[in-house]
């Protein structure tokens, strides 16, 4: 059999790849390469340099460094039971892509995962080569994410951290008992002891907040770590999700989780529900995540905004909560506190800052909101402002329909 | 009316001269149009000779006007000089108009801005260089780029820090730049034909581009949204879209078709491998053995959120155990027992009584951390009679892999553990009780108690006391001792 040709490995590795969710390049350190003569930066934010017809973005060259792996998880194209073609990249052959790639401005950086050859220490200590050559031989200032293999050596964790952004550990499935099934050779106590040894280096370099003379402490994956949680494979709802999110979030001070719709994968086993993956339940999921993490809400109240520990897939979790808690409402946005200005359908962290901002002014009217909110029709029946009361409107009958968007044709090409 | 002729499209400084002027003159915005190059002046309109030459003192103006102003020059609407100077006009009435996010003029002027900043933000994302390469070998780069807005000037120091060892040049139709790896230099636009049409790299981005695509997530709309139609022309792996997306439906139908097939040898042998490992591991007929067998312990539901399970620590025939109620956050974490603030509360005490650490044997009723998730932070939570029944398996097997001679309860949870009942620590503390077994229990708070005690004399008051119990065990141990 020949030899494959590079372009012919990127397509397999690319393809193998395509099932992670996270492409996200922010939230690191900001670096550049002016005046150092290399290439790369990082200013905070990502930018997105493609997008997919899948709607995601493309923001990193997400390949694996192979995918052959010897492991057998039944959701995973590469499990070692399957008949995919299989393909290996030397070291170089990433690197020298992903500097072309990232000269053209294709890519904010690149994003490396594995299957698992091996050992877990052979496969994380080529993962780490990768990283450590883009820096030290290539001087690359770009943004740089490795997986985590789970049980490998600290030490590797360690320098790997000293070369990449980011750091990921994917958890895979909402309870220990799916991943067990599902993923028989992997040990979730295994997964979440890696991700406690990031957080443990990743609290080893915070700097000291009350010291007043900051030595400085070398970076450690300055963009933390995520993980990813795959939706739809198993039988688990919405809240048993959202719980193992928030008991993550809360031990490991993961920036992200991600969760990845299931998605019908080739060559799959029959134990795998074949059928479209559930995208609208990907995306209350982000949204519930969201509430979680910058609004204030708890797993509960969320979950409770659905059924049976649901989410209710027709209109967002927060206007479903409100619906369930019309009582709380109106709230007079000329006096509510933040709070309660947060739970308003509608408005967003921003708008709220602006409504507060502006109100130490003048009282506001329906049409403020509508120019700073940007759309009022969904806040409406839930403020009162100086012009404005919504009376009978909140507690109408059909205000869910009223509130639920029509079903949209899908876009023809 | 006075008309003000601008010679650049965009360039702030200048606008802000002739603003001054105007200001410094009391002329109010209806009395001013401004025209950029290439427009003519209205008929009944003065030209530049009417320019006032006043320069007297101006207002100043808040910082955050500078800032949105340099921005919404940017802007490709041509009324943004009017805009703009009927803002700076009404900053000096009402100093706190841009507080007002409900006003017209001000949020016209932040939409404005963020217009331009979006795309400078695409321009970031969407140049595609293209390399051309000379006999030497060495690369330059050159991109075409079709802004909205006037956006080159202020997203060219982007590309210069980000390809600081790359020479490159961006042309846009109304402007170029260009780096030489030391300095930014602007000159006028160029046309598309100015930059190679194609690069040797860039049928591998498309490759990729089209691999990386799952057809079975189709999101049409979001792509779009994100992408706007309106750059596909100078990304090469646009063309791509159209074809991915006709045959998205029925390469979705061929994952789904393609079901499992017979696994490669390759995998039958790693299979047996396994199954053999996993034989080897079988009844527990050591202490180490627990250690690693508690790992996947499923006897009660604490399992699935704790890190890991934190078995005990210390010499494998200590003469004493401390049984303490569960792991914390931090030993969690580390997967060790008392390595947080009890645990540093108990080494104290128990170096200040005189007992030798190092010859302890420490451990938990319950080997799993229970917790609530708040926020960023896990709260502890009690173990429930259930969880402490089901743990006793663990901390059995430890008792008699050890056969420690005195045991100490740290705790209500470990007294309850080990009493096989709740207990109430005031009334079992200060003596020993001898188990069926002969092994001699004593009973103590917990050292995470101590902690949590606020008022400082009280704290010193149960510390004492907690010694106290600790000096009974010194004793008990140095009898042991004795005895043999």
């Amino acid at each position: 059999m020949p030899p494959l040709t590079l372009r012919r490995k990127l397509a397999i590795l690319s393809d193998a790849a395509k099932y992670d969710a996270s492409c996200a390049s922010s939230g690191t350190e900001k670096r550049n390469s002016a005046g150092k003569g290399g290439i790369g930066s990082t200013e905070g934010s990502g930018i997105c340099h493609s997008y997919a017809p899948d709607g995601r973005c493309i923001s990193l060259l997400k390949i694996l460094l192979t995918n052959f792996c010897v492991y057998d998880c039944i959701y995973c194209v590469n499990r070692s039971s399957s008949n995919v073609q299989r393909a290996r990249f030397s070291v170089e052959e990433v690197v020298g892509l992903t500097l072309d790639f990232y000269k053209r401005n294709y890519i904010e950086g690149l994003f490396l995962s594995s299957g698992i050859i091996r050992s877990p220490d052979y496969t994380m200590e080529e993962l780490v080569r990768v990283a450590r050559s883009l820096r030290e031989d290539h001087q690359f200032a770009g943004y740089i994410h490795l997986k985590v293999i789970p049980n490998a050596a600290p030490e590797l964790l360690a320098e790997a951290g000293r070369w990449a952004d980011r750091l990921s550990t994917n958890i895979e499935m909402p309870t220990d008992i799916a991943l067990e099934t599902l993923a028989p050779e992997k040990r979730p106590s295994e997964i979440r002891t890696a991700m406690a040894r990031v957080r443990g280096k990743l609290d080893e370099a915070a700097p000291e907040a009350k010291t007043k003379t900051r030595t400085a402490k070398p970076k450690w994956a300055p963009a933390g770590q995520s993980t990813q949680m795959i939706i739809g494979a198993d039988g688990a709802n919405d809240g048993a999700i959202l719980n193992r999110a928030a008991g993550l979030y809360s031990g490991y001070k993961l920036r992200r989780v991600y969760y990845s719709a299931f998605s019908p994968i080739p060559d799959a086993s029959s134990r795998l529900p074949l059928r479209p993956p559930p995208l609208m339940r990907e995306h209350r999921l982000y949204q519930a995540d969201w509430l979680i993490r910058f609004y204030g809400f708890d797993v509960p109240e969320i979950v409770a905004g659905g059924e049976d520990g649901l989410l209710d897939l027709a209109i967002d979790p927060k206007l479903a909560w409100a619906l369930k808690h019309r009582e709380r409402f109106p709230v007079d946005v000329n006096r509510a506190d933040r709070d309660m200005l947060l739970r308003v359908p509608g408005l967003g962290t921003r708008s709220v800052d602006r409504i507060i901002a502006t109100r130490r002014h003048h009282s506001l009217r329906l049409d403020d909101v509508a120019r700073i909110a940007g759309s009022i029709d969904k806040v409406r029946p839930f403020i009162e402002a100086l012009d404005w009361t919504p009376g009978g409107l909140t507690d109408h009958q059909r205000l869910r329909a009223k509130l639920t968007p029509a079903p949209e044709q899908l876009a023809l090409f | 009316m006075i008309a003000v002729r601008l010679q650049s499209l965009n360039d702030f400084d200048e606008w802000r001269g002739k603003a001054r002027q105007l200001l410094a003159a009391g002329l109010s915005p209806e009395n001013v149009a401004w025209r950029i190059p290439g427009e003519a002046n209205g008929l009944f309109e003065g030209g530049d000779a009417m320019l006032p030459e006043a320069a007297g003192p101006i207002g100043s103006v808040p910082r955050q006007f500078i800032e949105l102003a340099q921005t919404a020059i940017n802007h490709a609407d041509p009324a943004r000089f009017d805009l703009l100077y009927r803002v700076l006009w009404r900053l000096q009435e009402v100093p706190q108009l841009l507080l007002n996010a409900a006003d017209k003029d001000n949020s016209t002027l932040t939409l404005m801005a963020s217009a331009v900043r979006r795309d400078s933000h695409k321009m970031k994302a969407f140049v595609r260089f293209k390399a051309i390469t000379d006999d030497t070998g060495f690369e330059r780069f050159a991109a075409w780029f079709e802004p909205e807005h006037y956006s080159l000037e202020l997203t060219a120091p982007f590309f210069a820090r980000r390809f600081d060892g790359m020479v490159w040049a961006i042309v846009t139709p109304y402007r170029s730049v260009y780096w030489d790896t030391q300095t930014l230099v602007f000159a006028e636009g160029g046309r598309r034909t100015d930059v190679p049409e194609v690069d040797a790299v860039e049928e591998d981005w498309r490759t990729y581009f089209s691999s990386i695509f799952n057809p079975a997530r189709l999101k049409i709309s979001a792509m779009k949204s994100e992408m706007p139609v309106k750059y596909w022309r100078n990304l090469p792996e646009a063309e791509l879209i159209a074809p991915l997306v006709r045959g998205a439906r029925q390469a979705e139908q061929q994952m789904i078709e393609r079901a499992a097939s017979q696994p490669p040898s390759r995998h039958v042998k790693q299979t047996e491998k396994y199954a053999q490992a996993a034989e080897a591991q079988s009844e527990i007929t050591s202490l180490a053995d627990a250690r690693a067998a508690v790992q996947g312990c499923r006897r009660c539901p604490l399992y699935e959120h704790a890190t890991q399970a934190v078995f005990g620590e210390g010499p494998e025939h200590a003469q004493v155990m401390f049984v303490g109620e569960q792991p914390g956050d931090q030993e969690d974490l580390a997967g060790q027992p008392f390595i947080g603030p009890a645990g540093k509360v108990l080494d104290a005490a128990v170096e200040k009584v005189g007992i030798d650490r190092s010859r302890v044997y420490v451990t938990n009723a319950v080997k799993h951390f229970k917790f609530e998730p708040r926020g960023k932070r896990r709260i502890h939570n009690k173990p429930d009679a259930g969880e402490i029944q089901a743990c006793k398996f663990w901390l059995n097997l430890e008792i008699g892999f050890v056969k420690p001679k005195v045991i100490v309860a740290l705790g209500a949870t470990a007294a309850h553990s080990l009493l096989g009942r709740t207990a109430t620590i005031s009334k079992l503390r200060g003596a020993p009780i001898t188990m069926e077994d002969g092994t001699v229990l004593f009973v103590t708070n917990h050292p995470s108690y101590l902690l949590r005690i606020p008022d400082p004399e009280r704290k010193a008051l149960e510390r004492e006391k907690f010694e106290q119990d600790l000096v009974l065990v010194r004793d008990a141990i140095a009898a042991l001792e004795a005895c043999h």
